[in-house]
């Protein structure tokens, strides 16, 4: 009901898919795609975990990433915030460009990177700090130190993740005191305390249960207005319900070698991928047939 | 209301010898327990016992230790208790910092670098180092050149507790969930401050128990301090020229005596050695527990 007229604003700036595992044709304006992947190969160490990745993502949308396990949705999610020059021997082939800038190039800092560009694990991972200090982490390493302005920071973030009236009266509390959900939460706020441009979501919800998942998931629905969120489920129907576009990914699986690759075999609407995927392994995926 | 008529099911264990290997195991626990225990106690009641009568206020304070046939009651162990304070304080202020920091090295920064490797590997060696050969190594390379002084027995007691510094604020740092490091660079954190705001804080209470043990652990060294500090009768409070004195070397030096002035200046000095170390454990627990407030 929510995503309607969200579709009709999409439709036409991305035609029917002829190929599956092409990227839909540019016909976007530039300030609207923020992550344009093109030909993106990822390695860890001599392992090739995803080939040949094409996938632009647009601004105030959210973006899915589904597969099965080992398809390199992760890989791929956690290379666009350079999460993944934390691995000893990853490295990425091919061309990424955030607003037109190369994620890749050397001259740019990853801490600058991931200013911008915010992250939310699977596991909640408040610090052992108190609530008030996992929100005002981000806000004070980038130099804020103003008091006043903090406060406001951390009720403003909090407010936003939904979570201000169920903490306010106890921001001096340890952050590890919260429930799943609410930890989850606060992991959220923590993240859009520091005004990032683009949220990306490694699967926020699978440790959380069915409450706390729905919770989250009208959080997302809710920031997708000022943030653009890049998220990675397991859950197709969480996909259907908080997405705009959706990436099928799949594992090519290379029985002469014995190696697993990653690859992205269709990407689309949530719609038409749900409905009418162009691809046999989509289709087989969304019905539940495989994976 | 209807009857139940239902047979009752039987849970109990199904065989008696399940049962009688758990007693068996936890009996065999409660032994080693007490075992452990017995020399424990009485290690502690024989120092008291002979000790207590000893400690008095002068015996204490007083910086002058008398000659070894005069009784306890003249004179006192304060040049010692000095001496053991700023030796080993001194030695704290050279190997903690290090050794924390080369702990951050070989477990932030030294991820797949041969040589943290190496620095590990070499702290694991110094750990099995005997402490005299401690002593011996600063004695030819800084009491052969200037002399004894409190700072060759700091530096004796520095290289004691380095290793175990590096080693326990090692594991300290490693038990720090990769997570917690993750949700810090994806807030745009440097490694630098990824290790000042995360890391560090989360492991600081172990990283300090760790550092109380060295300290405890120096305190009571005895061989590092033979060559280096040479054990003087009176109080020397500038550590960095000049002999002086400590507890562990004067209870050596006072124990090895046929007199019995001396012997009991020695059990008083076990005594007080002792309580140092409790009141440094104390110390311990409560920085960690106000450390640690927000780790639960």
């Amino acid at each position: 009901m929510m995503e309607q007229p969200e579709q009709e604003i999409t439709t036409t700036r991305l035609p029917k898919l002829e190929t599956t595992a092409k990227a839909p044709a540019r016909q976007d304006t530039p300030a609207s795609m923020i992550f344009d992947v093109r030909n993106v190969s990822i390695y860890y160490g001599a392992f090739k975990a995803v080939t040949d990745v094409s996938l632009p993502i647009y601004e105030n949308e959210v973006t899915a990433l589904i597969g099965s396990s080992g398809s390199g949705k992760s890989t791929v999610l956690r290379s666009l915030n350079r999460m993944n020059d934390l691995v000893p021997g990853a490295r990425v082939d091919g061309e990424m460009y955030y607003r037109g800038t190369p994620l890749y190039d050397k001259a740019v800092s990853p801490a600058a990177v991931r200013r911008r560009i915010g992250m939310v694990f699977q596991k909640p991972n408040p610090f052992p700090k108190s609530i008030y200090d996992n929100v005002a982490y981000g806000p004070r390493i980038s130099g804020q130190r103003n008091k006043a302005k903090l406060d406001e920071i951390v009720e403003r973030s909090l407010r936003a993740a939904a979570l201000w009236d169920e903490v306010k009266n106890r921001l001096k509390q340890s952050g590890l005191a919260l429930s799943g959900g609410q930890a989850q939460r606060l992991c959220i706020a923590r993240t859009i305390a520091v005004e990032p441009d683009v949220v990306l979501m490694d699967e926020p919800a699978s440790a959380l249960d069915p409450i706390a998942t729905l919770a989250i998931e009208d959080l997302i629905r809710e920031l997708k207005r000022n943030y653009t969120i890049v998220i990675v489920t397991h859950n197709m129907q969480q996909a259907t319900r908080v997405s705009d576009r959706t990436a099928f990914f799949s594992v090519l699986t290379d029985s002469k070698n014995d190696t697993r690759t990653g690859v992205l075999v269709e990407y689309g609407l949530t719609q038409q991928i749900f409905e009418d995927p162009h691809d046999s392994r989509t289709q087989a995926y969304v019905t539940g047939r495989m994976g | 209301m209807a009857v139940t008529t239902q047979q009752s099911v039987d849970l109990r264990e199904p065989s008696g010898w399940r049962r009688a290997k758990n007693q068996i195991v936890t009996g065999g626990m409660w032994f080693a327990f007490l075992c452990m225990l017995v020399p424990l106690g009485f290690v502690l009641v024989t120092v008291i016992a002979k000790g207590a009568s000893t400690i008095s206020w002068q015996f204490l304070t007083n910086g002058t230790i008398p000659p070894n046939i005069l009784p306890a009651s003249i004179g006192g162990m304060g040049a010692a208790v000095v001496g053991t304070l700023v030796i080993t304080g001194l030695a704290s202020v050279i190997a903690i910092p290090l050794g924390i920091l080369g702990a951050i090295y070989i477990s932030e920064y030294g991820t797949n670098n041969p040589l943290a490797a190496f620095i590990s590997f070499l702290a694991d060696v110094m750990t099995g180092v005997p402490s005299i050969v401690m002593g011996l190594f600063i004695f030819t390379i800084w009491v052969l050149h200037y002399g004894y002084s409190g700072l060759a027995g700091a530096f004796a007691l520095a290289c004691l507790m380095l290793p175990i510094v590096i080693r326990s604020a090692y594991e300290m740092l490693r038990l720090v969930p990769n997570e917690l490091r993750e949700a810090s660079y994806a807030l745009g954190a440097t490694k630098s401050r990824v290790t000042l705001t995360v890391v560090l804080p989360a492991a600081i209470g172990g990283i300090v128990s760790g550092a109380l043990l060295a300290v405890a652990r120096a305190a009571g060294e005895t061989a590092p301090l033979l060559f280096t500090i040479l054990t003087v009768e009176s109080t020397n409070a500038n550590v960095f020229s000049g002999a002086n004195t400590a507890l562990s070397t004067q209870i050596f030096v006072n124990a090895t005596q046929p007199y019995v002035g001396a012997q009991d200046r020695a059990w008083g000095s076990a005594l007080t050695l002792i309580a140092i170390a409790f009141i440094l454990m104390i110390a311990a627990r409560l920085t960690t527990a106000r450390f640690t407030r927000y780790s639960r």
